[in-house]
This record gives C-alpha cells, sequence and structure tokens, in this order.
C-alpha cells in the first residue's frame, strides 16, 4: 500500500468506529448533528471538495458530485424528516471510499504481479576494463564491445558468445522451461538467464535494438490499442452516468407533481429518496476497470507463456478465430531440409553428392545447404568454376572440369537431359553430369513432432478450417497436409500467390468469423499483414516478424497457436461475464430502487460489491498455466 | 511524432476522461492512455512546440481530474 491508501485505510478505520459508536449513543438534537457532521466530513472530505471543483470546471456527471449530492441530499431528507438518521449518508460515503481503495489497491498489486512476471529487463551490463569488471548501463554498450554474463544474471543485450559455454534459461521470454545449452559460437538472446558457466560474448545490436527491450516495448504499449469491448464501455460510461442522472431528476419530480394534481399527498421526501438510491448506482466504476484489467491480465498472462500479443484488439479478434492458414516450412515443418534418399545411381552415391555439394556452393538456399551438410566435407571452392543460377529449377557449373547439371525437372527438360522421375515424396534434385543423367537426390522437410497434435487440437478448441498454403510441389505438400488432417491445401504458390489465396478465403469467412495466418516471419509479412490476425513462431531475435505480425510466438511450438487461442478466449469470457455481470446488477438496483424496494445502504453495497468481484474476475485472465 | 508520458490516475473512468481532455487540447492529433501502465501516449500535430501543447493537456486533465498528474 502506497501513503494515500494507508491514509485513506485509517481514515476508513476512524469514521467507521465512530459511526458504530454513535449508532449507539443517546445524543439528540444539534449535539448528534454536530457529532455525525464530524464523521461525515473525515470520510468525505475530499469527495465534496472534488465535487466543488468540478463544478467550477463544468464537470457536472464527474461521481464525486453524484456522491456529494446523494449524500448530502440524505442528510438533507433526514433533517426535514426530524428522523435523525445520518447513518446512512456516512454509510453510503464509507463504503464508496471502501470501493475506490479496494479498487486503486487491487489495480496497482496485480499491475505490479503483472510487470514483475514480464521482468525480463536487464539492470545492468559486465565490461572487463583492466582485469577488472566493470557494471555500466546496457544502453551505453557499443556493438562489438565484449560483455561478460555470470551465472545468474540476464543477457542484457544479443551477442554471439565468444568465450565459455553454459546453459541459458529462456522461460522469460518463450515459456519454454527446458535450459537450452550454448557454446562458442552460438547467438544469445536478451532476456534469457545465464545459469551455470561464465560467457564471454560480443554484442551484436545495441540495447535498444536487442530483443529485450523490443518485447518490453511490445508489451507496453499493448494495453493502448483498445478492444471494441473496451471502446464499448467508454462510450457507455459516457451516456451512462448522465442517463441515470437524468432519470433520477425525472424520478424525484414527476411522480411527486403528479401525485400533486391528483390531488394526493406529493410524497417529496420518498421520492427524493428514491432519487438519490439512483445517483449512488451511477457510478459506471465496476465496468470501467474491469474490462481494461481483464485484457491487461490476458495478456500478460500470454506473455508469461511465450505469447506476446501487441494490443487487445488482437486478442479480441484471436477469440473469434475460425480459420487457420498455415505456411508449411518453418511452421509445421522444422525448416531444415536433410537428405532422405539417392536414387538411380548411375556413379558411386558419394560422387554423386560431391558434384551437387561443389556446384551448389555459391547457394545459399535451404536446398543447397542441405547437401553441403550431408557431404560432410570441407568444400574447395577452386574446384569449381562457371557457376551459373537457373532461378528457380536449379543450377549448372563445371566441377573438376566436368559440365555439373544439379536441378529440376524443368532444369533437365531445358538441357534435353532424359530424367528418370521420382515416386517418392520430397524436392528431387536430379544430377547430369556432362551430359549424361547419374541419378537424383530426394530431399524432405522433417515435420515437427507437435505439428499433428497441434491441428487436432485447434479443432477441438472450436476452429473450423486448418488450411496450408506451401510454395512446395503439390506431392509434398498433399502428402504434409494427409498426415496432418488439413481441411484444405494450396501448393506450388509463390508469394504473392499467398496473398491471394488468403483474400480468397478472407471472403468466404463468416461474418463474425476471424481468419489467422501463422508463419515464420521470413518473406510472408505482407500475408501476415493481409490476415485478421498475423501469428508468427519462433520469432526470436527475428525484428522483421515481431514488426509484421499481430501476435508473436517466441519459441516454434505449432501447440501455442491452439494455447494463444484459448487465453483470448478465457480473456473474452470473462470480459463479457462482467459486462453483463456489472450492467445486469446495475439495472436491478436501478428498477428496485425506482420501486421503492431498494435502499441506499443495498444500493452501495451493490455498487461496491459487484466492483470487487468484478476485479477479482478480472485477475482471474492472468492464470493460463493450465490451458 | 508521438510521444510518451507517464500519468498518475487512480480511478479508470478518470482515465477515460483524461484521454478525452488531452484528445481535444489543440495540437493533438490523437491522445490514448493507458491505465494499466499509467501512461498517455500523445500524438502531436505537425509543428507544434511539444512542451506547450503538454502544458495544455496537463491543465486539460487536471480540470476533468483534479487529483491526476501528468508528467512532462
Amino acid at each position: 500500500m502506497n501513503k494515500k491508501q494507508k491514509v485513506m485505510l485509517i481514515r476508513i478505520l476512524i469514521s467507521a468506529f465512530f459511526m458504530i459508536v454513535l449508532s449507539f449513543s443517546s445524543v439528540s438534537g444539534l449535539p448528534r448533528f454536530i457529532l455525525y457532521m464530524a464523521v461525515y466530513l473525515v470520510i468525505g472530505y475530499d469527495i465534496l471538495l472534488k465535487a466543488i471543483r468540478g463544478i467550477i470546471n463544468g464537470q457536472v456527471f464527474d461521481e464525486c458530485f453524484l456522491m456529494a449530492v446523494a449524500t448530502v441530499g440524505a442528510i438533507v431528507l433526514a433533517i426535514y424528516s426530524k428522523s435523525g438518521d445520518y447513518t446512512e449518508a456516512i454509510a453510503v460515503m464509507l463504503f464508496y471510499q471502501i470501493g475506490e481503495l479496494f479498487q486503486s489497491y487491487a489495480v496497482g498489486k496485480s499491475r505490479k504481479n503483472i510487470t514483475q512476471l514480464m521482468d525480463i529487463r536487464p539492470d545492468y551490463a559486465n565490461i572487463e576494463k583492466n582485469g577488472k569488471l566493470e557494471k555500466v548501463a546496457p544502453d551505453d554498450v557499443e556493438i562489438g564491445s565484449v560483455i561478460i554474463i555470470q551465472p545468474g544474471e540476464k543477457v542484457p543485450i544479443d551477442s554471439v558468445v565468444v568465450e565459455g559455454s553454459s546453459s541459458l534459461d529462456t522461460s522469460a521470454l518463450t515459456g519454454e522451461s527446458l535450459p537450452r545449452e550454448v557454446h562458442q559460437g552460438d547467438e544469445i538472446v536478451s532476456g534469457s538467464v545465464n545459469m551455470t558457466g561464465v560467457l564471454k560474448a560480443r554484442t551484436e545490436k545495441e540495447f535498444g535494438e536487442s530483443t529485450v527491450s523490443k518485447i518490453l516495448d511490445m508489451v507496453e504499449n499493448a494495453s493502448s490499442r483498445k478492444s471494441r469491448s473496451e471502446d464499448f464501455i467508454s462510450k457507455f460510461a459516457r451516456i451512462y452516468t448522465p442517463a441515470v442522472c437524468i432519470a433520477a431528476l425525472a424520478l424525484a419530480t414527476i411522480p411527486a407533481i403528479l401525485n400533486l394534481l391528483l390531488g394526493q399527498d406529493p410524497m417529496w421526501g420518498t421520492w427524493m429518496y428514491r432519487a438519490l438510491t439512483f445517483l449512488v448506482i451511477s457510478c459506471p466504476c465496476a465496468l470501467v476497470i474491469s474490462i481494461p484489467l481483464s485484457f491487461f491480465a490476458g495478456i500478460g498472462g500470454a506473455s508469461n507463456a511465450g505469447v506476446l500479443v501487441k494490443g487487445s484488439n488482437y486478442l479480441e479478434t484471436l477469440s473469434k478465430t475460425k480459420t487457420v492458414v498455415f505456411d508449411k516450412t518453418g511452421t509445421l515443418t522444422q525448416g531444415v531440409f536433410e537428405v532422405v534418399a539417392i536414387h538411380h545411381k548411375a556413379i558411386d552415391e558419394e560422387k554423386i553428392i560431391e558434384y551437387a555439394a561443389y556446384a551448389e556452393s555459391a547457394s545459399s538456399h535451404p536446398i543447397a545447404k542441405s547437401i553441403e551438410r550431408y557431404y560432410g566435407k570441407e568444400l574447395d571452392r577452386s574446384r569449381v568454376s562457371d557457376i551459373e543460377e537457373k532461378s528457380g529449377n536449379g543450377v549448372v557449373a563445371k566441377v573438376d572440369g566436368h559440365f555439373v547439371a544439379v536441378g529440376n525437372d524443368k532444369l533437365m527438360n531445358t538441357l534435353g537431359i532424359e530424367y528418370i522421375p521420382c515416386r517418392s515424396v520430397g524436392t528431387i534434385i536430379h544430377v547430369a553430369v556432362d551430359g549424361a543423367y547419374v541419378g537424383h537426390i530426394v530431399i524432405s522437410d522433417v515435420l515437427k513432432a507437435d505439428s499433428k497434435d497441434a491441428v487436432r487440437r485447434l479443432k477441438e478448441i472450436g476452429v473450423k478450417k486448418v488450411v496450408m498454403l506451401t510454395g512446395d510441389s503439390k506431392k509434398v505438400a498433399n502428402d504434409v497436409a494427409a498426415t496432418l488432417k488439413m481441411d484444405e491445401v494450396f501448393s506450388e504458390l509463390l508469394p504473392g500467390d499467398k496473398v491471394e489465396r488468403v483474400e480468397k478465403l478472407l471472403l468466404m469467412e463468416g461474418k463474425n468469423d476471424k481468419l489467422a495466418f501463422v508463419g515464420d516471419g521470413i518473406n510472408d509479412a505482407p500475408v501476415l499483414s493481409r490476415a485478421d490476425i498475423g501469428i508468427a513462431m519462433g520469432a526470436m531475435g527475428s525484428d522483421a516478424a515481431i514488426e509484421a505480425a499481430d501476435i508473436v510466438l517466441m519459441d516454434d511450438d505449432p501447440m501455442k497457436i491452439a494455447k494463444a487461442i484459448r487465453i483470448s478466449k478465457k480473456c473474452l469470457s470473462i470480459v463479457y461475464q462482467n459486462i453483463v455481470f456489472a450492467i445486469g446488477v446495475k439495472l436491478i438496483c436501478l428498477i428496485l430502487g425506482a420501486l421503492g424496494m431498494a435502499s441506499m445502504w443495498l444500493a452501495i453495497f451493490a455498487d461496491v460489491g459487484v466492483m470487487v468481484i468484478a476485479v477479482l474476475n478480472a485477475i482471474r485472465a492472468l492464470f493460463v498455466k493450465n490451458l | 511524432m508521438k510521444k510518451s508520458y507517464r500519468i498518475e490516475v487512480d480511478c479508470a473512468n478518470c482515465a477515460n476522461k483524461m484521454e478525452a481532455a488531452a484528445r481535444h487540447t489543440s495540437g493533438v492529433k490523437d491522445a490514448s492512455v493507458n491505465f494499466m501502465m499509467q501512461k498517455m501516449t500523445v500524438e502531436f500535430d505537425e509543428g507544434v512546440d511539444r512542451n506547450h501543447v503538454m502544458e495544455e493537456v496537463r491543465a486539460n486533465c487536471k480540470k476533468v481530474e483534479s487529483d491526476a498528474e501528468v508528467f512532462i
């Protein structure tokens, strides 16, 4: 509790104590009035002052003003009816203040909890100077400096290990509890915690550009992008208070005047009292506080699970997702190609791989890399010359004086070399030496272990259609789609086709259904932004993905997509519960108040009670571990 | 030009009111108050004196919620 809250608590305790004491005393007349007023002022002086200031500034429907009118009105009624029952006014003020105190305490507490959950900000970096370690602010470390990370410390800046090995705890970033082993030459991501050994590392980025800064920036700005529910509530709050006030005014005057016209007792006191009860319920606080708090807690809980959500609006959209479109490579598959077979060998298998590896030696394509890995020996670049890339089809080059062609069916066709088509599923790389066909290499991307479960899980939680897009051949695509039980698959797509495909799928959606696109953030930025919601996977360290996506999964586990949707659904159901509950209770109180069945006591109890329950409910959104 | 400022406000509805007040300040293109993070993000019109505009924003916020504070 901060100082302000402590002062408030003391005021509440003092006034509650004296209110009870006074109710047992038998003082009457003016002394009674003075004693009660003293207690009233102890609990409510600041509200009265704020109300006056509000009037000066033209803020008539300020809740302090309304509280002031309701309580002062109750006192006036007590004097007018000579009942001397001032307890009600004090009680209303007392409960209102208790509610406010609870609200500010609960919000402060949950803000602290959630930011602590996200406490990945490194405070310092160690730099070695003249053989001594010196702590400096991460902001002051230049690119290329060598920093030292001791066990138990956070990696302050994205860097590469130059000395030492250790295991890193990345759970604060990814939600993944298994530590990651790092050795010399490995990249280490800022925000992870060094667990076992001392690491010397060279920084690759400035602190401001490092992963940890980007994530913090994203999370801190997340709740600034407001959801439709939040907009609805702030609009509702804007009309609710004035509407209730006007209703109160009408309730105070119209029935009494009607009675007067009908020649009956106008019952001014009764109607006035009912109108004042209205004013007590006029504060929209329970709603206005619980909705952003729910989203904040939801986003906080999600980031703790390694799912970064850029705004409440995205959480809202995600909960309505009915179609999930996957880009195959890197999301469902590991994006790592492996040589799985070599067929129709006319010469030695090793020789085929050697020729292919040399011919592809200048290419950085994943397929070329996989052949090089399979070859496994150091490449002597002087053995290869005249490399010519045939875009999208393959490579021709001179290796050891032989003319080598490495590529797909189309390349063989253009070169007029007869080839043997392959029945295996995968990418087929034909190899020809001096115009003679020597065989083909089968390369295939490996499915992630969890992909199948991930698709099944999506279906379980209410996603209607799971679609796969890929640039791969039809055969590979259909095979993968069948294994994973995809609903639809579109293959042999160029990056531009993917946008078009997603647009078509968007047209087919129901009115309130949303489409999510899942990519690995590498060259699918246009699709990520075109879909209702773009989800980038395995984005740790990839700036482009963090920029383009609405939701970022820190690791590349496809199960997290279903989890993210579950988190969003839980959060949104809490939001709706709170909206219905808070508005519902207020409406009931208004009706009961108008009929004279609710006293001011009940009104304030309902008001504060609803707020407390709604806030506690909102905090539930934080707990997402078991979803 | 966008800039974030730390704010202090106790109730969520007051935060909404501050947002509206900031938006209606001249020189402010758009404003958004993040109650949970206690932060106000202000987008300024081209070529205005930011500090001057923020003084106005603070004054307007104080009008709607006297307890609130904007740290410029």
